[in-house]
């Protein structure tokens, strides 16, 4: 029942994107099409998921015996920059389409901090591996939906007589403004 | 403590680099360095013209041999230049393509926008699936000119799209934007090779005409004096604009919106006198041909279909080479049709400029005598066009029909044609009431015969052209109608000297909706005779086809060569056939527009696709186009054709006896077209105006 609750509360009350605020770049950059948002998604899950259980490994078993956790930050960056490259190497070898399908968004996840954020959280709030394996999945599913919701809203707005200085990203803004509002609901039925 | 950090950052920093050092050798994945070249070339616009996500895409493309050279839209002729030279390909120039607009409504056509909140064609399809009366016509939101980078589109005076040929790079951007497909990208292969199809802007003369000229087109370019551009229309469907103008008998024509108003507008009339215009300026138009593929394709019968069906492959880059039973090109153009209709000399000078296209011709080639579908494969044809007519006559099947003096329309005309004594007596009897008869008993009349023409029917039923009766009558054909022929009488040398026949009168009406003719029991009658022709009908002469005793390809009931109705390929897959051959006898411009057809599907099938037509191809007429309410459109009278020799000379000439028309009456005859759309005309100003000739300007 905690593993439900866990991921519930990681998808939905508090959402990576809408509750948490982490990773609005490439939220707003890759929103414009919902076929873009889903691959983007996807591939978040993905190193989201794998980032997370190895953080958890170096941050259990290198700096929390060596009392070095202020060097979190930084060690996790290096970890999750090494290990994006070495998933792309691996995917382009091993599954080419999924690799051309992913295409710019693997290189754009080193520097997401959303990936980061599921990373650090897992920490704080003092994981065990599969709790953090399951929270990170559940973080990168919530992203991919706000992904994808805000893609579709924003190809329903593309239709929609705009005044000019709002088109495109001001829009697309003011949308996840109140897609986070609307995520707030959530709040407080489970932390 | 800052050791240790040291010593951690940097351990892990090694780790991470030593595996991905080895992973790199590990998983090191082969990358084309031509791939990198060839983006570097490219034209860097990243606009996906080329269905590539940006240009690295294309570039990979074209490594994997999946793109062409000429993969970039923006770039041109020089940068696939660059492309081939890197790849070391052979580059030869691209065909030019640009957006074409198939819609002349606009605000012409009835505009009931239901709601125009939403100012952009595809909302309004989806929410309306467009609220304009036209199912297919341009929404006019311009959504496409948004879409355009390149700025080559805007919004014309009418309210629909204007292409700027100079601007349009063809990267299709428009294209994809119209959810009604108003606008396409298209060279002249793709204009070439496309059929109507029922979601295209067809007026009813378009939908209804065998050859799919576009005819609005052509009319309009013709009132604005751009002659040469109406002939390049009328060539992208027909090769033959000066033989189809003098003997096409216009069913267009019949279904023209005008026609509910006053007359149908001369449509023939007007092709014919952009055609004589090309001839008497004595040069010709160039006609564009795509590079050379250098495949062989072997066309049997050089008339209209097979001429047509050569034009359009040499025009499609392949190499053919027509196969002709007579001594000249033309078939039944040259052997059927005399001379006061179709001159020899224009039809001479109409073939020659296709052959001036690269086209071979063997004379004298009889096939399944002369050569065989084996020995043509064997040549290194890659596929082969039949098309060797109907040329076979029908028998009466009646007594003493082998007479000494009885033989077929055909075989009289074609001597006519050769020049060969024809051996017309004094007292000539046609028995039929097509096309050939008349044009049998027409030239009899100029060979100095008094001429008889019997038919079973009334006038009213004869399926010749009422211009060509009427015309006969005036030459002194005399009529026989009602009457059926039921023996030939010979004397002792076997010769004709009388035909006995039988008198009809109309019961009901049969399967054709005409009322069959039933013989009055001992009404029979013997008329006089010397010369008697027969035209009661063709049909194909299919023995070439048979090897020892065994057809190689099907046959229809009809005694017609069995084949696709809409590819025209038989049961070999590397043969087609198209014209009188498959149809039975037709009309020319339906020859032609076979020709066209199975030349779009020989080009299909040499480049390795089967032959195939869109689903949407238009078969008939399009029912809720043919309305016959057309307000709004004030009374114009039609030009006439001129005459160019007068009643009493014409019996005993040959010349020419339709005229052309001036430019001034080719010019006012273009106004009166409505430059139809599918629901869409244009209407006169005001209620029952009549334009002075100055309006025209409403039609550009
Ligand atoms: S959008 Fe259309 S008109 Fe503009 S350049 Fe592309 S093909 Fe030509
Ligand atoms: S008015 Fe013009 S476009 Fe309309 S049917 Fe007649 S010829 Fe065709």
């Amino acid at each position: 029942m905690d593993y439900f609750v866990l991921v519930i509360a990681a998808i939905f009350v508090n959402n990576i994107v809408l509750a948490q605020y982490l990773g609005n770049c490439p939220f707003i950059g890759t929103s414009k099409e919902s076929g873009v948002a889903l691959g983007m998604g996807l591939a978040v899950v993905f190193v989201a998921t794998l980032a997370a259980v190895i953080t958890w490994c170096v941050q259990e078993y290198l700096l929390a015996p060596n009392d070095l956790d202020y060097l979190q930050t930084i060690a996790f960056i290096l970890v999750i920059a090494a290990l994006v490259q070495f998933v792309e190497m691996f995917l382009k070898k091993a599954i080419p389409p999924l690799y051309k399908s992913l295409g710019i968004f693997l290189p754009l996840i080193t520097t997401n901090c959303a990936v980061l954020g599921i990373a650090i959280i897992c920490q704080r709030e003092e994981f065990g591996l599969l709790q953090t394996f399951l929270f990170s999945m559940a973080s990168g599913v919530g992203f991919m939906l706000a992904l994808v919701l805000l893609a579709g809203i924003r190809e329903r707005l593309d239709l929609a007589r705009v005044p000019m200085a709002m088109r495109g990203t001001p829009l697309g803004l003011v949308m996840a403004g109140l897609m986070s509002l609307a995520f707030f609901a959530f709040k407080g039925m489970a932390s | 403590m800052i050791t240790a950090s040291v010593l951690i950052l940097l351990g892990i920093g090694f780790t991470s680099a030593v595996i991905l050092a080895v992973a790199s050798k590990l998983l090191y994945v082969y990358e084309d360095p031509r791939i990198a070249q060839v983006e570097n070339v490219l034209a860097g616009a990243n606009c996906g013209g080329c269905g590539y996500p940006g240009c690295a895409g294309a570039a990979q493309g074209v490594v994997e041999g999946k793109a062409g050279a000429t993969v970039c839209v923006v770039g041109g002729d020089a940068v696939a230049e660059k492309v081939a030279a890197i790849m070391g390909l052979e580059f030869s120039s691209m065909e030019k393509q640009i957006a074409f607009v198939d819609c002349t409504g606009g605000i012409r056509a009835e505009e009931v926008y239901r709601y125009a909140g939403v100012k952009d064609c595809r909302a309004q399809h989806m929410l309306y699936n467009g609220s304009k009366m036209c199912p297919e016509g341009c929404l006019g939101f311009g959504t496409c000119i948004t879409a355009c980078q390149f700025g080559a589109i805007e919004m014309g005076p009418n309210g629909y799209p204007v292409v700027d040929p100079n601007l349009c790079t063809a990267c299709g951007g428009c294209e994809q934007v119209c959810p009604r497909g108003v606008i396409t990208v298209w060279g002249m292969t793709a204009r070439i090779t496309h059929l109507n199809l029922e979601t295209d802007c067809l007026a009813p003369c378009r939908q209804r005409c065998p050859g799919q000229i576009n005819i609005p087109r052509y009319i309009e370019q013709v009132s604005r004096g751009d002659y040469a551009g109406a002939l390049e229309t009328i060539r992208e469907r027909i090769p033959m604009p000066l033989s189809i103008g003098r003997v096409c008998p216009h069913p267009c024509e019949g279904v023209c919106r005008r026609g509910r108003v006053d007359e149908p507008v001369g449509i023939n009339m007007i092709k014919r006198f952009a055609a004589d215009w090309e001839m008497n300026s004595g040069t010709r138009l160039p006609i564009s041909c795509a590079p050379d593929t250098g495949r062989k394709v072997a066309v049997v019968g050089g008339g209209p279909a097979g001429l047509s069906c050569a034009f359009f492959l040499r025009r499609l880059g392949h190499s053919p080479t027509i196969f002709e039973s007579m001594p000249k090109l033309g078939g039944q153009l040259r052997y059927g049709i005399p001379e006061y209709r179709l001159p020899k000399a224009v039809l001479d000078w109409e073939i020659q400029g296709i052959l001036d296209l690269g086209i071979d011709v063997r004379f004298e080639q009889f096939f399944g005598k002369d050569f065989t579908l084996d020995t043509l494969r064997e040549e290194g044809f890659e596929a082969v066009f039949l098309g060797i007519g109907a040329w076979m006559n029908m028998n009466l099947r009646i007594e003493n029909e082998d007479a000494e003096g009885v033989s077929t329309g055909t075989e009289f005309l074609t001597k006519v044609g050769l020049g060969v004594e024809s051996g017309t007596g004094k007292k000539v009897v046609v028995v039929g009431g097509g096309n050939t008869a008349i044009d049998a008993a027409r030239t009899s009349v100029r060979l100095g015969a008094d001429v008889t023409l019997m038919y079973r029917r009334t006038r009213d039923e004869m399926p010749a052209n009422m211009e060509e009766i009427i015309g006969a009558e005036e030459e002194g054909v005399k009529y026989l109608f009602l009457a059926a022929p039921t023996r030939i009488v010979k004397d002792g040398d076997g010769r004709v000297t009388h035909i006995e026949y039988i008198k009809m009168e109309l019961g009901e009406p049969d399967q054709s909706g005409r009322r069959r003719p039933i013989p009055i029991e001992g009404s029979e009658t013997l008329i006089e005779a010397d010369t008697v022709y027969t035209a009661i009908g063709q049909k194909p002469e299919l023995s070439c086809l048979y090897e020892d005793g065994v057809c190689q390809l099907e046959e229809t009931r009809w005694r017609t060569l069995a084949a696709d109705p809409d590819t025209l390929q038989t049961a070999m897959p590397h043969v087609f056939t198209g014209g009188d051959m498959h149809t039975g006898p037709a009309l020319v411009i339906t020859a032609l527009g076979e020709g066209r057809k199975a030349a779009r599907s020989i080009h299909q099938y040499l480049n390795g696709e089967p032959p195939h037509v869109d689903a949407r191809t238009q078969r008939d007429m399009i029912p809720y186009t043919m309305f016959t309410d057309v307000p709004n459109v004030g009374y114009r009278e039609r030009s006439e054709m001129p005459h160019l020799i007068e009643c009493d000379e014409r019996a005993c000439t040959f010349g020419e006896i339709e005229g052309a028309l001036s430019e001034a009456q080719a010019k006012r005859e273009t106004c009166r077209c409505l430059r139809c759309g599918l629901t869409c005309y244009n209407r006169d100003m005001v209620d029952g105006q009549e334009c002075a000739d100055g309006d025209c300007v409403k039609n550009q």
